[in-house]
């Protein structure tokens, strides 16, 4: 941060949960909470992809707003006062998670990121116990026509994190959304079977960010010790840092 | 007039299901049905999913016998990669599906069916279970539940947890097995050793004391069927499947498992959501047959290890040629934990246990594939077809409880015949024909692949259909 105030970006002051801190104009209350150790929940956000606000979980309450807002695309201002965690963001956040496990198949026990999933650690984390809305049960297909790569729609939470890295990063832009509304899916190359696109790269970063068991290596569950994309996601991830700063320097 | 009992729901079995006893005109026993009332379509939902997440999948079906399943379901992949699984995954896979049966075989001895025999079928129901046979026979529910946790305790030991343990994988299993793992299950073999042994020690002359029931349990000639090894010897991993009938004759050998489907057929009746499968060239009738521990028993030349084979010896001795009386099921358990206790040690003392290379790697090379293996409860198989994309089109289970479904219906109809003399139900017979059912440790929910409680109810039921008499348990 100190560099970038260096480079002649203005330094805001302001509070999160009581505590004094401070970051550039162009950060968002979210880089500045995971630089100062404040954990707050996300599913779409991945540090080095354009932010979308898309999942709600990072919903903060700051002093003098009437509505709670997305940390991921907020820019922090001066004496801005941010609650990160209360009883109200709680009941939110879990609510969404539970929406969530509602809407397509999440079923753990069987899949194969059981234990290694972000979607299920965040239920885990924030205590959510029940689902409380009909589980809606879509009948979804799998499409395993990518020589090494499977996705399952039932596990899809479209946090649209394989759109803009395949686009972002990789720049082959072989991912999509179609549809609106709970119809929405990820594509591939205008719809056509994942194994027959022409963009794809077969790169697996998707694979890489993906939260859950949507987007899997063939072959492999979460018992493998040859489960590396998932598993090594951690490694991966400083990549993605890498590339975003390479990518703002150019311009 | 022509009545039926039916007991629903039926207790300390895994599963629901009623039983329906049909009395003619003079009130005698004219028919006895086993009703399994659940259903749960395993078969169906697993269709689209990709085959290399069917081994865990399909142990979903059951909380007792996971590792069964996981084994079965493994093997049918295999033959899906149509690799060679190499030799340490295989003996692995063996200590695992060991330690199962014998966790299995616990439970259904020490704690389902111990208390009918320990403290006698007409005793007080408020004592007739675990907690009665505590304070009745404490060692026997000591040593019964020190079986279990032996059994258990290598399952998580191996797999990481004790129920659903996902190490078996297509090819192999996941992770090879460390000398620390090693040295934690040898450690414990000299009690679980001892618990058995002194078990069957003080529990055959307690069998004796049942005669009727050996007689009038399930006691009609039938076929045995199971797998045995290379030697003839007891086994419950891979081999070839072998027939018996009721003399001991062997009627078909060296059947091939995978090709299951060309001399076994399933017949389904209306009134019960369980098929029953029978050996074809001998049709429906002739060709049922049973499986499990007794089948297990009689179909072999010799269990393989030694103190297993001094109990075989006996075993056999019970009755001329095949021993028929389903009562021996529990027996033939007894043998079959101490055989997996000496197997197990055997195949950890052996050299390769450790080695690291314990999975093979493929991509699908078979649009088919069949795995079968011996479940604490019988011969359990898994068939799976997949399309090119490898995701599942077709899969069929037979699985142990189905196949003695054709006997368990006889057993309840020979007890009942024998049992019931009025057209009333007592606590007696509706107790006795519990225990047969209870002798095939039937696991309901994996036979129909279905889900439920545990309870039982009995049924008397009339010419017209109405119900006459009615006792329900919980």
């Amino acid at each position: 941060m100190a560099a970038l105030a260096a480079a002649g970006k203005k330094v805001k002051t302001f509070v999160i949960d009581g505590k004094d801190v401070s970051g550039t104009e162009d950060q968002t209350i979210i880089e500045v909470c995971r630089e100062n150790n404040i954990e707050i929940p996300t599913l779409c956000y991945l540090d080095g992809l354009t932010e979308i606000g898309a999942c709600r979980l990072c919903l903060v309450e700051v002093r003098g707003s009437n509505k709670l807002l997305p940390a991921c695309v907020t820019k922090v201002q001066d004496n801005m006062e941010v609650v990160t965690s209360s009883d109200k963001l709680k009941n939110y956040r879990v609510k969404i998670l539970e929406l969530l496990f509602s809407e397509r198949n999440h079923i753990c026990s069987v899949c194969v990121s059981n234990g290694i999933c972000e979607l299920q650690n965040l239920a885990q984390r924030l205590g959510m116990t029940h689902v409380h809305y009909p589980y809606l049960f879509p009948k979804l297909e799998v499409d395993a026509s990518h020589e090494r790569f499977v996705l399952d729609n039932n596990r899809c939470i479209l946090c649209t994190r394989c759109v803009r890295v395949c686009d972002e990063i990789e720049g082959a832009h072989t991912w999509d959304i179609m549809g609106r509304g709970i119809e929405s899916m990820v594509i591939t190359d205008l719809n056509k079977p994942w194994g027959e696109s022409e963009s794809c790269t077969s790169c697996g970063k998707c694979v890489a960010v993906c939260p859950t068991g949507a987007l899997v290596e063939k072959y492999k569950n979460a018992v493998d010790k040859s489960f590396s994309y998932k598993k090594d996601k951690l490694k991966f991830l400083p990549y993605l840092t890498t590339m975003r700063e390479v990518k703002n320097e150019q311009s | 007039m022509s009545r039926t009992i039916t007991i629903d729901p039926i207790t300390r079995i895994e599963g629901h299901s009623r039983i329906t006893i049909h009395l003619d005109d003079e009130g005698k026993v004219s028919e006895a049905r086993f009703h399994v009332t659940q259903f749960r379509g395993f078969e169906k939902f697993c269709e689209g999913r990709p085959f290399y997440e069917m081994p865990s999948l399909m142990a979903r079906t059951c909380g007792i016998c996971p590792v069964s399943h996981l084994v079965a379901g493994a093997k049918a992949c295999d033959d899906i990669l149509a690799v060679r699984v190499p030799k340490t995954a295989e003996k692995l896979r063996r200590i695992m599906n060991l330690s199962q049966i014998i966790q299995s075989h616990a439970l259904s001895f020490f704690y389902l069916s111990s208390p009918d025999i320990v403290l006698g079928l007409d005793s007080p129901i408020e004592d007739r279970n675990l907690a009665g046979l505590v304070k009745s026979n404490p060692d026997l529910a000591r040593n019964g539940i020190l079986l279990r946790k032996f059994g258990q305790k290598i399952i998580e030991l191996l797999g990481g947890k004790r129920i659903h343990p996902s190490w078996v994988i297509a090819g192999g299993v996941s992770s090879p097995l460390t000398e620390e793992q090693r040295k934690a299950i040898l450690d414990t073999i000299p009690e679980a050793m001892k618990a058995i042994t002194w078990t069957l020690d003080t529990v055959k002359p307690i069998l004796e004391n049942f005669r009727e029931e050996m007689r009038t349990f399930g006691n009609f000639p039938s076929l045995f069927m199971g797998l045995v090894n290379e030697n003839n010897e007891l086994e419950h991993y891979n081999g070839k499947l072998r027939i018996v009938d009721s003399v001991g004759n062997i009627i078909a050998d060296k059947l091939d498992p995978q090709k299951y489907y060309e001399y076994i057929e399933e017949r389904v009746e209306p009134w019960t959501y369980m098929k029953f499968p029978y050996y074809k060239p001998l049709g429906p009738v002739e060709g049922s047959y049973r499986v499990g521990p007794l089948a297990r028993m009689n179909i072999i030349d010799r269990c393989g290890t030694p103190l297993a084979d001094q109990e075989w010896a006996e075993f056999r001795d019970l009755e001329r040629g095949a021993v028929l009386s389903s009562f021996h099921y529990h027996f033939a358990r007894l043998i079959e934990i101490l055989y997996g206790i000496e197997k197990i040690k055997m195949l950890l003392e052996d050299e390769d246990i450790l080695s690291t290379h314990c999975r093979a790697f493929a991509e699908p090379n078979n649009f088919e594939g069949v795995g079968v293996s011996e479940a604490p409860r019988g011969t359990l198989m898994h068939h799976y077809r997949i399309n090119e994309q490898g995701l599942i089109t077709w899969s069929n289970m037979i699985i142990a409880t189905g196949h003695n479904n054709m006997a368990m219906n006889k057993g309840i109809l020979q007890a009942a015949k024998h049992f019931i003399k009025h057209d009333k139900l007592n606590e007696g017979m509706t107790n006795r024909v519990e225990a047969v059912i209870r002798c095939y440790d039937p696991c309901l929910s994996c036979s129909t692949h279905a889900v439920g409680k545990m309870p039982m109810k009995i049924q008397l039921i009339n010419s017209e259909g109405g119900v006459l008499d009615e006792l329900t348990k919980n």
